[in-house]
């Protein structure tokens, strides 16, 4: 890659961090209020009675779940809203007039998207150490994992910001799949408690494999073996460099 | 000169069926202004997104300083600057930022110094600090018309540069434009102000659905196709046209003060002399004599109705 290119990279992803600085303070306070709450409710109401899952105190366990869930959430948020505003305010001609192509435009909007994604999981992850102790038992894993995440899921949410035609379209994924997949996929639970058929039907739910195999870098344990939760993120990361592919390729719902 | 911009065959059926363009064929040189003139919905707009990337063509070539569109899309684009018909821009962010991100998008070395320069030629080198929404349509133009020129282009589109823009700014844009010119930049316009392409264009395109006409020099198209009118001042006022002049397409006016003859500059016979030596014989005496070219207007609007009637 070229000096050139580069620069069409670094300007691109310094506008994106730019339109976030604009709302940083909400930006970064939602998620720390979000999870006082979820640990005022979850970890202390319901924790008080459950104290612990799979050997692991119960304010503890929720932990990895409510990073996933937020960086869900802001990667889809994020990535969708990057490519969708100039579609809808008209500016994406310059980009489609611009000498970049189209992996360089995915390094940049999708890099920027999850690089705030990234420091609102950390954020979090912060937050909680005010609440409980935390041992990280993969340190390392951990933080690949939110990276790998955090890339597919803002990949995730740039298709989701070229098809949407309308704010309603951009937020009904989100809203209507991603936040009750995530719900009944072990953010707060294990799969373990749940009584058959549930369980089984459970593991229909690819966000089981995400949350399981983030909790294992935090435990060593998970729902179902690390290597599947691997396998899904690289199966998900590979359908969405597809589909990208392909929308580049036929200009879809980017050029007339 | 040698050409830069070289455009054949070139078809546009949109995702809905409709044919925008049916086949065009141009060449555009190397340091002219370009005027692309046509009616509402005649595909200059399309014309102008297939070149720049933002609509892909259905057939045709088009190379842009020698690269295609298409295969070396990076070659073609990094030449070209384009100031779109809609005004779109960013309204958070603040002139100089926005400026700035363009040429850094085009993969240009960071130049404060040339930013600098572009943005007081523009009159907005005051405003650099404030937000896109707290500026005026013109300025937003000609924010638009900044970005366009950040990355240092050799070719510049303007499609529909003075929509919106009133007089005295229209005025500065055609100075801007001229100054642009002197540089080297080649310029290509479309507007639907006449006054506009005559004003500055060296040759002139006219586009109607979807098909080029024809592309002349202006002096020439308008010498080509430019009907005069001769205006005969009267020593005396007369109440009405006297019925020996009806072979004359002629008419009255100024209160009864002047006749006013539309002849064709390039006939054999342009009537003329015959019209004045009846005048002699009525008795009608004049004091003065002068006649005007057509303006491109005039042109316009009559190959667009010869065009209706075939
Ligand atoms: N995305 C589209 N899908 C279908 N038809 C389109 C699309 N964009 C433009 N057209 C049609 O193509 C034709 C040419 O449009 P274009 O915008 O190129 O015209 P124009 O010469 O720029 O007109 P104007 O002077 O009004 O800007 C019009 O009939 C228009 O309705
Ligand atoms: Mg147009």
């Amino acid at each position: 890659m070229s000096l050139q290119n580069l620069r069409a990279i670094a300007a691109i992803y310094k506008f994106e961090l730019h339109r976030f600085r604009r709302t940083w303070l909400t930006g970064l306070l939602v998620p720390v209020i979000t999870t006082s709450l979820y640990f005022v409710v979850f970890g202390g109401a319901i924790g008080s009675r459950m104290t612990e899952v799979d050997g692991i105190p119960y304010a503890a366990f929720i932990v990895p779940g409510l990073i996933m869930m937020s960086m869900f959430t802001e990667s889809i948020f994020n990535a969708s809203f990057g490519i969708y505003m100039p579609k809808f305010t008209g500016t994406i001609y310059e980009l489609l007039s611009a000498p970049v192509s189209a992996a360089e435009t995915v390094i940049a909007y999708v890099g920027a998207a999850a690089t705030k994604s990234l420091i609102v999981g950390t954020i979090i992850f912060v937050t909680a150490h005010l609440f409980v102790d935390i041992e990280v038992a993969h340190p390392i894993a951990m933080a690949g994992f939110m990276v790998l995440i955090a890339v597919s899921f803002c990949l995730f949410g740039f298709i989701l910001g070229i098809w949407a035609q309308s704010f309603e379209q951009l937020q009904v994924i989100p809203l209507l799949l991603i936040m009750p997949m995530t719900f009944l996929g072990g953010a707060f639970y294990s799969v373990h408690m749940l009584a058959e058929p549930w369980r089984t039907i459970t593991l229909f739910n690819p966000i089981v494999y995400l949350i399981s195999g983030f909790r294992w870098t935090f435990f060593g344990k998970g729902d179902v073996g690390i290597e599947f939760s691997l396998a899904f993120v690289a199966g998900m990361l590979a359908v969405c460099i597809a589909i990208i592919g392909w929308i580049f390729r036929t200009g879809y719902r980017l050029k007339k | 000169m040698a050409s830069i911009i070289d455009i054949a065959g070139l078809t546009k059926r949109y995702a809905s069926g409709f044919e925008a363009l049916k086949g065009v064929d141009l060449s555009i040189e190397e340091g002219e202004i370009f005027a692309l003139l046509g009616p509402n919905g005649a595909g200059k707009t399309t014309m102008i997104s297939i070149v720049c990337g933002i609509a892909r063509p259905t057939s045709g070539t088009v190379r842009v300083a020698g690269h295609d569109i298409l295969r070396d899309y990076r070659g073609a684009r990094s030449a070209i600057g384009l100031v779109p018909q809609e005004l779109s821009t960013d309204q958070f962010e603040r002139v100089i930022d926005t400026v700035t991100f363009s040429r850094g998008l085009f993969g240009k070395p960071r130049n404060d110094a040339y930013v600098e320069k572009i943005l007081r030629d523009l009159s907005l080198w005051d405003k650099r600090h404030n937000k896109i929404l707290e500026l005026s349509g013109g300025m937003k133009r000609r924010v638009m018309i900044a970005k366009a020129l950040s990355h240092e282009p050799r070719v510049l589109f303007l499609d529909e540069p003075t929509a919106g823009v009133d007089v005295e700014l229209r005025r500065d844009m055609w100075k801007l434009i001229g100054e642009l010119r002197q540089t080297g930049v080649t310029i290509i316009l479309t507007t639907h102000y006449i006054e506009e392409a005559e004003e500055m264009a060296d040759r002139v395109g006219v586009i109607t659905r979807g098909e080029l006409l024809l592309v002349e020099q202006k002096t020439a198209l308008m010498k080509k196709l430019g009907k005069k009118t001769l205006t005969i001042v009267l020593a005396d006022a007369i109440a009405a046209l006297p019925p020996e002049l009806s072979e004359w397409d002629v008419s009255l006016h100024a209160q009864g003060h002047e006749i006013e003859y539309v002849f064709d500059a390039q006939a054999e016979r342009t009537g003329v002399s015959s019209l004045l030596r009846r005048l002699a014989d009525l008795g009608i005496g004049y004091k003065d004599l002068n006649t005007r070219q057509s303006s491109l207007e005039d042109i316009f609007v009559s190959l667009v109705h010869q065009e209706k009637a075939a």
